[in-house]
């Protein structure tokens, strides 16, 4: 479903991503784990389109689709979903009138009739129950003067509504205590889908034993150097990266 | 100096100039080389404002009707539409009108500044009168046209335990000074005091401000956000004074701008003046671009970047607006943001 092939991608001239290769199939979650400073965030970014980032080599497919030729809202379009280790505050947007406009734009770039206001409604509805959001929380600016927890929470609800094909998880765990933990970690594993496929980004294995892996890869100065099963999380997390350090 | 002046007196010498400190990003002497001669009546029949047909039209200088002045009786209750027209090109007009709000009553003033013709000059001036215990909000929507210059003025009393709120939404004009001077004597009155300006081409804006606290206990709350693009000028002016002896006010002042373009402008000039001891004053100013991080955000959401940006600018200036009082005016204010912005 998502190829990369010997990608590789600077920032102001900095080479961050040094040819990495990565095939995640249909169905899978991949954990992408490294220290700080491999190149996790770029990435993500990379693979979404964000400004400042070149590629100057390789490619990336969803679907067989070369993303790098689209825009970021395209590649939205087309199933990419980031979610973000720091979703931004919109001052003055309703979550709500956000998630519609974001919906609606994309159902229209794909062709697709808008979805009206009470069958939105009804599905944010559902899907924010299940998420534990306060429906009147969603009356609100997006994200602002919400809670590390809740925003992480927002950003689950928006997959939930958008229904990407491709989901990159930076760093979802930071901010979060053990019980945000969890209900995001099942909000995550309730869009496991045998058509969409997850890349699962994190320094730290604990997000791990919520999101149950199907592959892990280590990612150390800007290439994949080691890639197992969800043991090899474990171990990482025993030995530390220091031993990647060297290999890289 | 006044532009009132200046035009009964036909004399372009009585304008405001940038030796002026109040006028120096506003100069209308540099501008005007000959005084445009006096406006004709006009007894044409208009299509209705963004608030609807109006209640009292001053067109090109003239108040129609038999209105001398705006009263509403101590402890009444009532909306009133202002329409300013000017149905003119090339001429120059100044209109006075006196609005008294008696004690305890309410009065919503929704009011119009719509420009028919091009390159007029104009000065409306009001007077308000706010009595004790009384409320006054006032929604301005100013839409000048490109080659108008344009000034309104009003001066502003307030009584004790009264309530002035105020929201001026402008798209400019060639020039375009619309000032407020707020005589304010604490004893429990309180004001909030908004602005928010579109401009684009060659348009500018002078949004100014005073506000006097002479009294104990006063409350003022202002916040103007503005957007400029192309070579567009957007002015702020505000000043709050807090007299000697006008202790515990409260003033918080707010005034924050996004550029759009290169050769777009601000100038702010935010001022406190305090000579009272026991305040508690704040401002705020900021200048500066989208916010680049929050526009990825929604494109990476599926949402074009036209419209992503149409979106934060909306919200920008939605942060004014959601400050209307009036159900129905914040509406309409809403409408008329989102109309406007596509000339932005």
């Amino acid at each position: 479903m998502l190829k990369i092939e010997n990608l590789r991608a600077s920032v102001e001239d900095k080479e961050i991503l040094k040819g990495l290769t990565l095939d995640v199939p249909a169905g899978e979650v991949h954990a992408i784990m490294g220290p700080n400073g491999a190149g996790k965030s770029t990435l993500s970014y990379v693979l979404s389109g964000r400004g400042g980032y070149e590629v100057t080599d390789g490619s990336a497919t969803l679907n067989g689709e070369d993303l790098l030729a689209l825009e970021p809202d395209e590649r939205a379009a087309k199933g990419v979903f980031l979610s973000f280790q720091y979703p931004l505050e919109i001052p003055g947007v309703p979550a709500l009138t956000f998630l519609r406009t974001a919906l609606n734009a994309q159902r229209k770039a794909r062709g697709e009739d808008e979805v009206a206001a009470p069958a939105f409604l009804k599905l944010v509805r559902e899907k924010a129950a299940e998420l534990k959001i306060d429906f009147e929380m969603l009356k609100r600016s997006l994200n602002v003067g919400f809670s590390g927890g809740e925003k992480k929470r927002m950003e689950i609800l928006q997959m939930a509504i958008l229904q990407p094909k491709l989901l990159i998880l930076d760093e979802t765990d930071s901010g979060l205590d053990i019980d945000a933990l969890r209900i995001v970690s099942e909000g995550v594993n309730a869009m496991r889908a045998p058509d969409r496929a997850m890349l699962v980004i994190t320094h730290y294995q604990r997000l791990l034993d919520h999101i149950k892996p199907d592959r892990v890869h280590v990612l150390s100065a800007g290439r994949i150097v080691a890639s197992g099963g969800p043991e090899l999380a474990l171990q990482l997390e025993a030995e530390g990266y220091d031993k990647y350090a060297s290999a890289a | 100096m006044s532009v009132s002046q200046a035009i009964a007196a036909g004399d372009v010498a009585l304008l405001p100039s940038r030796r002026d400190e109040d006028w120096r990003w506003t100069d209308l002497r540099g501008l005007i080389r000959a005084m445009p001669p006096v406006s004709p009546a006009s007894d044409r029949q208009f299509e209705t404002g963004a608030f609807g047909e109006g209640d009292v039209l001053l067109v090109n200088g003239v108040v129609r009707g038999d209105v001398k002045a705006l009263v509403v009786p101590a402890g009444e209750r009532r909306t009133v539409r202002l329409r300013v027209i000017a149905d003119t090109s090339e001429t120059a007009h100044g209109t006075d009108l006196s609005v008294w709000v008696g004690e305890g009553a309410e009065l919503t003033l929704l009011e119009t500044y719509e420009g028919l013709g091009e390159g007029y000059l104009t000065e409306t001036r009001l007077n308000l009168t706010v009595e004790a215990d009384a409320r006054l909000e006032r929604v301005v929507l100013a839409a000048d046209t490109a080659e108008a210059v344009a000034v309104s003025t009003a001066t502003v009393a307030l009584s004790r335990g009264s309530r002035f709120e105020q929201t001026v939404l402008t798209t400019g004009a060639r020039r375009q000074r619309i000032e407020t001077q707020v005589a304010h004597p604490g004893e429990g009155a309180t004001v909030r005091m908004d602005a928010g300006y579109l401009l684009g081409g060659q348009r500018h804006a002078d949004l100014t401000t005073a506000v006097a606290h002479e009294g104990v206990g006063g409350e003022t709350s202002q916040l103007t956000k503005g957007i400029v693009r192309d070579q567009a000028r957007g002015v702020f002016q505000g000043r709050i004074v807090v007299e000697k002896g006008a202790d515990k006010t409260d003033a918080r002042m707010g005034h924050h701008a996004l550029i759009l373009s290169e050769k777009a402008e601000i100038d702010a000039k935010p001022e406190l003046l305090i000579y009272a001891d026991d305040v508690s004053c704040a401002h705020g100013n900021t200048v500066g671009a989208l916010d680049e991080d929050a526009l990825f955000y929604a494109r990476q959401r599926g949402i074009p970047d036209a419209q992503a940006r149409a979106m934060l600018a909306e919200a920008f200036v939605g942060e004014v607006v959601d400050r209307i009082a009036n159900d129905k005016a914040r509406d309409v204010a809403r409408q008329w943001v989102a109309a406007h912005l596509g000339a932005v």
